[in-house]
């Protein structure tokens, strides 16, 4: 009798289970709880939660919202050829960054240590944001207003781009957010 | 009973039902092709990837991606799965199949759906990858296609069923069903939920691109595609492990060290990893974290369990076969004379061990809510699945099919010292491919990407750390690597098919196809003291230390990134 005949004993059931088979369902059985632990652990101990703060919105509230703190709060304006304001909001405010094809919209210019609460939607289809090389990816979804607050930790210019391909020029889909002490 | 309607394999004794075979063949031939068509396009992908070759143009690029996941994902996998699931239920029952008729029809609209697929994605404006992530739309024909796939694969499950239950009246068999054929049953019972579920995603999608419902909520879509997108990836776990069972039995001779631990390990599966589909969300705006902890940990590690512990039983079956047969000396004088030169054994042994080490580890690592921050999204996914899809459950189906040749098609198969290198060489370029994607990854390279180095965006650019460039073209070499040893397994069967000599019906294969089991006695005193299967064990520590300690570096790089609540 082997693995592709009905086993021999009928009444399989019964028959006592082999000792390493005992050894490692207890050890696989407690990883198993450890790793189930460390989620809700990391909710208390770590700083890294993604929030699920999340909204029902409009594509045109959602770009509404973002224009109101570009008019309040644009300092400069970045580069050709795109020209996009350059946002620099006060510490701990509300962000709003506008997810749409091809762009991220607009630049924003953050300090180091401060939270924001950063808002994340698509006007159009799904994008990932993907922000480098603080390595945080978050998907964008449409109709969807993600509030998640970010607390950058080191000065410098980081770049997001799109990692939730959505269309032939999902590679162009590129932009800064700067870091400032 | 018939004799007209049934043939005894001269090998093996197992008996088989002509109109079942003919099924059978037929899929694992349409299986074989498509597995040829999508790995073609690996090629294109992974040689477009290499920045320096940068093969194809962008919209060629997403275009090939998308023929590329679905023939090797979807029309490879599945057909290869009903043959299987015809095999495990009439061959290894000894039953006539349930009405074949019924199961030509799925055959039939699945191969409609694959190659309407094909031509439409080849059309060039449904390049929405195999997700198709609404509202971003396809074609209409490319959802009618997979629907089309998928209710001819829903008749396999079916036909399947239908067998089972023959079989228990006919009383074909004693007892109960053999491990393999309860391991496929998990598949079909899992299959069954999934086919429903992409069909209830599927058939709303298909009528908004027909502008007959007027909106598909973005984030509703991807709850419920990923709820049969990843509890689809349990059937190819159930499928390929019932593999690795059987071929421990072919090749060995070998029981499972006991029945009731793994029945239990596959059950499951079912019970379980349905559950699990939220780690392609963890990311995503509008689902608790109680949801995602509660269904990715309660639901997965449970899952994840029983994965680990037919990681432990289908090598643990080996050795004590093995040992049985007197090969009882030290830890491993059992795995060191194998037969390594088998590309059934070698190849099945590879599934097991790149399944493992790469394919699982990776993708609890991954599925971890917090950690999945860092690599969502990231070329780290397709490493990741590169391991589980490829080097598990392809590697599981070519091993398999090598043995399948003699037996299901009666030809010897034709250039066997080739064959012999076909897994070294498929399954290392794979496990190359996974490595350095998984690599990329985390540096932060975006999968489904045309170019990293960004130069048609306007503006901006990212300089990404220069190991990513040196990933993606080590990537590229393996690549090459893998495709070639893809390429050497599909023209080792299709030449087998026609050229290999032919083995008349009562003719015995020159080499014995199948080992005799070892007597109960032999199993006495194995091992050493009252651990039977010592090497299997040392094995599963060396996994459980690379597991733990891959686990907690990665929760050490995401404590150092940016403050995120
Ligand atoms: C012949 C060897 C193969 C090679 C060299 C290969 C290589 C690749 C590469 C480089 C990617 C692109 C990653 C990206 O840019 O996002 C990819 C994607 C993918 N591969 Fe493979 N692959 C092979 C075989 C397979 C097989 C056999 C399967 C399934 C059974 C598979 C399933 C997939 C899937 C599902 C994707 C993702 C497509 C998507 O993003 O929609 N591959 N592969
Ligand atoms: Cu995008
Ligand atoms: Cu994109």
């Amino acid at each position: 009798m082997t693995s592709i005949s009905p086993p021999k004993n009928r009444l399989w059931w019964n028959e006592p289970i082999e000792k390493v088979e005992l050894i490692w369902i207890t050890l696989v059985f407690l990883w198993g709880l450890v790793m189930a632990f460390m989620m809700p652990y990391w909710h208390v101990a770590g700083n890294q939660n993604l929030s699920n703060e999340t909204y029902k919105i409009t594509p045109a509230a959602y770009l509404a919202k973002t224009q109101a703190m570009v008019d309040q709060y644009t300092v400069r304006t970045g580069p050709a050829p795109k020209n996009f304001p350059v946002v620099h909001p006060p510490a701990g405010s509300d962000v709003y960054l506008v997810a749409r094809l091809w762009d991220w919209w607009p630049i924003l210019e953050l300090e180091k240590d401060q939270t924001y609460r950063v808002h994340l939607s698509s006007i159009d289809w799904q994008h990932g944001f993907s922000l480098q090389p603080a390595a945080i990816n978050i998907q964008v979804v449409p109709d969807y207003e993600h509030v998640v607050s970010l607390t950058p930790n080191k000065a410098g210019d980081y770049s997001v781009f799109c990692n939730e391909y959505c269309g032939l020029l999902h590679h162009t889909m590129i932009n800064t957010i700067h870091v400032v002490e | 009973m018939n004799n007209t309607l049934f043939r005894v394999c001269p090998d093996t004794g197992l008996k088989f039902h002509r109109p079942a075979e003919t099924l059978m063949k037929a899929n694992a031939v349409a299986a074989v092709v498509f597995l040829l068509v999508g790995g073609f396009y690996a090629l294109l992908v992974g040689l477009t990837r290499w920045q320096a070759v940068h093969l194809l143009a962008a919209d060629q690029f997403y275009m090939v991606l998308t023929l590329h996941g679905l023939n090797v994902l979807i029309f490879w996998i599945l057909f290869f799965e009903i043959a299987l699931l015809y095999f495990c239920s009439s061959t290894l029952l000894g039953c006539r199949l349930a009405a074949p008729r019924f199961a030509w029809v799925g055959f039939a609209l699945m191969l409609i759906g694959a190659v309407m697929n094909n031509v439409i994605v080849l059309q060039g404006n449904s390049s929405v990858m195999m997700t198709s992530y609404a509202p971003m739309g396809a074609h209409p024909v490319f959802y009618l296609s997979l629907i089309l796939f998928a209710v001819g694969a829903l008749i396999g499950c079916f036909v399947f069923f239908g067998t089972l239950v023959i079989a228990k009246d006919e009383k074909t068999y004693e007892g109960s069903v053999s491990l393999v054929t309860f391991g496929a049953i998990t598949a079909a019972i899992i299959a069954v939920f999934t086919i429903i579920s992409g069909a209830i995603i599927l058939i709303p999608t298909l009528l908004w691109s027909l502008d007959l419902i007027a909106h598909i909520d973005a984030l509703m879509y991807r709850l419920i595609w990923w709820g049969f997108g990843h509890s689809s990836q349990q059937i190819n776990v159930s499928a390929h492990i019932a593999i690795w069972y059987a071929i421990a039995a072919i090749m060995f001779g070998a029981k499972p060290l006991s029945e009731k631990v793994s029945r239990m390990a596959f059950l499951m599966y079912i019970l379980f990893l349905q559950l699990a589909s939220v780690h392609h969300l963890l990311v995503d705006p509008g689902l608790s974290s109680e949801f995602k902890m509660f269904n990715t940990s309660y639901a997965m590690y449970l899952a994840v369990m029983a994965s680990m512990v037919h990681g432990l039983t289908v090598p643990g079956s080996i050795e004590a076969a093995q040992r049985a047969k007197g090969l009882n000396n030290g830890l491993f004088e059992w795995l060191r004379k194998a037969p390594w030169g088998n590309p059934t054994f070698s190849g099945m042994f590879i599934s097991l061990v790149g399944f493992g080490f790469l394919g699982g580890i990776s993708g609890v690592v991954m599925g971890t809510e917090q950690i999945n921050i860092l690599l969502h999204n990231t070329l780290y996914v397709p490493g990741h699945f590169h391991a589980t899809v490829v080097i598990g459950t392809t590697l599981a189906f070519m091993a398999l099919t090598y043995w399948l040749v003699p037996i299901l098609f009666r030809r010897e198969l034709v250039m066997k010292k080739l064959a012999s290198w076909q897994p070294y060489l498929f399954g290392g370029g794979m496990a190359g491919v996974a490595l350095f994607l998984m690599g990329a990854g985390t540096v932060g390279v975006p999968r489904r990407h045309w170019d990293i180095s960004f130069s048609d965006a306007a503006g901006a650019v990212y300089e990404f750390p220069g190991a990513a460039n040196t990933m993606l073209a080590l990537n590229g070499v393996f690549v090459i690597l893998a495709v070639a040893g893809g390429a050497a397994f599909c023209v080792i069967v299709v030449a087998s098919l026609l050229f290999g000599k032919k083995l008349g019906e009562d003719e015995k294969s020159p080499v014995p196809l199948i080992a005799e089991p070892p007597a109960d006695a032999d199993y006495e005193g194995i091992g050493s003291g009252t651990i039977t299967v010592p090497g299997t064990l040392v094995f599963a520590l060396v996994f459980f230390a690379s597991f733990a300690i891959y686990y907690f570096v990665n929760w050490k790089y995401l404590g150092e990134t940016w403050g995120i609540s």
